[in-house]
């Protein structure tokens, strides 16, 4: 009964803290080559991106294949893999990113229902 | 740290050694190169440890460097816990012999959406296996990505893919798994790694645990197929094959005392063999311990130094006991000659057990060893692991050159010489001492059950305890057997009266020969007098007779006288001659 309540205040205050204009998201969306789900994935990513936080995001591509020792700092197993470095907490979302629901709540955008 | 290459046969399988103690003798030269090799067990029995003593062992010792990927404890954890089995990882990850990975997932921090793969885990092991290029992997434990990974389907196919991927690569590789209810591994990885799975056990029998290790498969290779016990102590693992036992002892001609004059006279008047292995047995009271203390006090006499193993009494109460039968123990402590050493048996598990008396051992360097009593380890059946394990220490301290002295205690209802723990054959000298039960009494009873290479006696002594000490009594061996106690006081009692009954008829008839002799001697004499009183009669009658003829002639020469008549002079003449 209690969450109930408290849900739609939590969306009101996401909703409002995603709207001030300071706040930047930094995304980072590691991927081994230009394989099929690499592409996949950075496709849905600047899509949701353009449609949720257009003008205060940023992506980094990071491809393993060509800095190996990169993976271990965001503790990568999975790929491809996004990873939510700001704002805080870390969020990881892996796979191609093709459920923008399941993204978006991944990315703290809308509530787990 | 004992080496075996692998025997160069006809293209068999090569194989890299553990370098841990035992493990490489029981599956013929350790883990299969180049391929994976599953290392199952539950939880705390060691399978990180041999992961990472396998590393370490390859790094060190056969220039193999190697990557550990943890998927549980954190690089620092891991530093510190292997340092306790004495393992620089510091050092040898600066000099680059091992890499360490930590790889942690957070199934909270993780949302799934559509396609992945296990790419970036790949990658990452690639790169640690290329950066120093190791031989071997080790992965511990990787069922942890099922934990932290949703899609169960996608990660099993994975898996299966990354131990193909390790096969191509040539690396040697441990995956350990947690055990599950009915299958090896919890997530069924026996179903990918086939070529070699160790199970590593854990079991609690009777409150005490006692580890275990076994090649469940091992394709390609024989193996022993046992489950031998295995420890973890400083020094790392250490497999117990049973067969491993050396039976090339230098063995020593000395004989030293057992601290019973008696006793030594049993055995050829000399006492035990140095460096044998004596066992004491008997039933509860029979005295087993005064034994050992005796030959304790006797070899710290000497100025031996002696470790004393109690598994039933506290030092202190031993200490006093042995003081009621004269032997003090409490000086010798104080020098520092003699060393208890009291543990619950089941206060930790064998290996445990036996890894402290190698411990104690080493550091004390004892001349002999006592351990009291050796069966109190036997709770349930595990008599298997004890036998075994005795088995190693008698080994270990006859390879030490150590006398050895064990005590059994035999239950009151199986026979005697089936000592307990099934051990008799590892015994040079056995002592038997057994209760004997006569007339509503029990006493003691001592004999030698064997000796090897001496000639003992065959007797059964009767043991007795005294305010000094022990003392052998030769039993009473008469027509009713053998007796002991107030038995052969009776018996010898009765011998005596028998004995005094014996002589009291020599003096009698000593005293009737006397007495017939002196019977005969007063007859002698009546006779004589009656010979005497005759004889004098006779002279009497004789005298009187000559008187009768002297007269006759008187008479007749005096008749003569008065006719005048002439004589023939030579007549009277004649007829005096002819008295």
């Amino acid at each position: 009964m209690k969450a109930k309540k408290v849900n739609p205040e939590m969306i009101i205050k996401k909703g409002k803290s995603g709207k001030t204009a300071d706040e930047k998201w930094v995304l980072r969306l590691y991927v081994a080559g230009e394989s099929p789900k690499a592409l996949t994935a950075f496709a849905n990513l600047k899509k949701i991106c353009q449609e949720q936080l257009k003008g205060k995001y940023s992506i980094e591509v990071i491809d393993l294949l060509k800095n190996p020792q990169l993976g271990a700092e965001d503790q990568i197993l999975a790929l491809p893999t996004l990873v939510r470095k700001l704002p805080v907490p870390v969020r990881k979302i892996i796979g191609d990113l093709s459920n923008t629901e399941r993204v978006l709540v991944g990315l703290d955008l809308l509530p787990k229902s | 740290m004992k080496k075996k290459a692998s025997k160069p046969a006809i293209k068999s399988l090569q194989k890299s050694p553990s370098g841990i103690q035992g493990f490489d003798e029981i599956t013929g030269g350790g883990l299969p190169t180049g391929r994976p090799t599953l290392v199952c067990g539950g939880a705390g029995c060691g399978k990180t440890l041999f992961g990472m003593e396998f590393l370490v062992r390859g790094a060190t010792q056969f220039n193999e460097p190697g990557i550990f990927m943890s998927f549980e404890e954190t690089i620092e954890e891991l530093t510190k816990n292997v340092a306790s089995l004495g393992f620089d990882l510091e050092d040898l990850v600066k000099n680059k012999k091992i890499a360490l990975d930590y790889v942690r997932i957070e199934r909270s921090e993780i949302e799934e959406t559509g396609e992945y793969d296990l790419e970036g885990l790949f990658i990452r092991l690639a790169y640690a296996i290329d950066s120093i290029g190791a031989k071997r992997v080790v992965l511990d434990t990787i069922e942890s990505l099922f934990a932290g990974l949703p899609n169960q389907l996608i990660l099993r196919a994975e898996l299966r893919r990354l131990f193909h991927w390790l096969k191509l690569k040539g690396v040697t590789a441990i995956i350990t798994g947690e055990r599950g209810d009915e299958t090896f591994t919890r997530q069924g990885l026996e179903e990918y790694v086939s070529d070699c799975v160790i199970l590593l056990d854990h079991r609690v029998t009777e409150q005490s645990s006692t580890r275990r290790l076994r090649v469940v498969k091992y394709r390609g290779s024989t193996h022993g197929t046992n489950e031998y016990p295995f420890l973890i102590d400083e020094n790392g693992f250490s497999v117990l094959p049973v067969t491993s036992l050396g039976l090339n002892h230098i063995v020593s001609n000395k004989r030293i005392s057992s601290g019973i004059t008696q006793l030594d006279e049993m055995l050829e008047g000399k006492g035990y063999y140095r460096g044998s292995t004596v066992l004491v047995s008997g039933t509860a009271g029979v005295g087993k311990t005064s034994i050992a203390a005796h030959f304790a006090e006797a070899a710290c006499k000497r100025g031996e130094r002696v470790l004393y193993f109690c598994f039933e009494e506290s030092p202190n109460q031993l200490i006093r006991n042995m003081l009621s039968i004269g032997i003090k123990l409490e000086p010798l402590v104080r020098k520092g000659l003699l060393q208890f050493h009291a543990t619950r048996p089941t206060f930790y598990g064998l290996e445990m057990h036996l890894a402290v008396t190698h411990k104690m051992v080493n550091v004390f360097k004892p001349d002999i060893v006592i351990l009291d009593p050796i069966n109190t380890f036997v709770v349930g059946d595990k008599e298997f692991e004890i036998k075994t394990m005795l088995m190693r220490i008698v080994d270990f301290l006859k390879s030490e050159h150590i006398t050895a002295l064990f005590t059994s205690l035999t239950p009151g209802n199986s026979a005697l010489e089936n000592s307990d723990v099934g051990i008799s054959s590892l015994i040079d000298t056995w002592l038997l001492l057994r209760d004997i039960e006569l007339s509503g009494e029990r006493n003691r009873g001592l004999y030698v059950l064997k000796s090897r290479g001496m000639a003992n006696s065959n007797q059964i002594h009767e043991f007795i305890l005294t305010d000094h000490g022990v003392e052998l009594r030769e039993a009473y061996i008469g027509a009713s057997g053998g007796l002991t106690g107030s038995a052969r006081l009776a018996q010898e009692a009765l011998e005596n009266a028998k004995v005094l009954t014996h002589k009291h008829e020599i003096e009698r008839k000593k005293r009737e020969i006397e007495r017939k002799r002196k019977e005969l001697e007063s007859q002698i004499a009546a006779l004589n007098a009656d010979f005497v009183l005759e004889e004098s009669e006779a002279v009497k009658v004789i005298t009187k007779e000559q008187d009768m003829i002297n007269k006759l002639e008187q008479d007749k020469m005096e008749m003569a006288v008065s006719r005048k008549a002439v004589m023939r002079k030579s007549a009277p003449g004649n007829l005096k001659k002819s008295l």
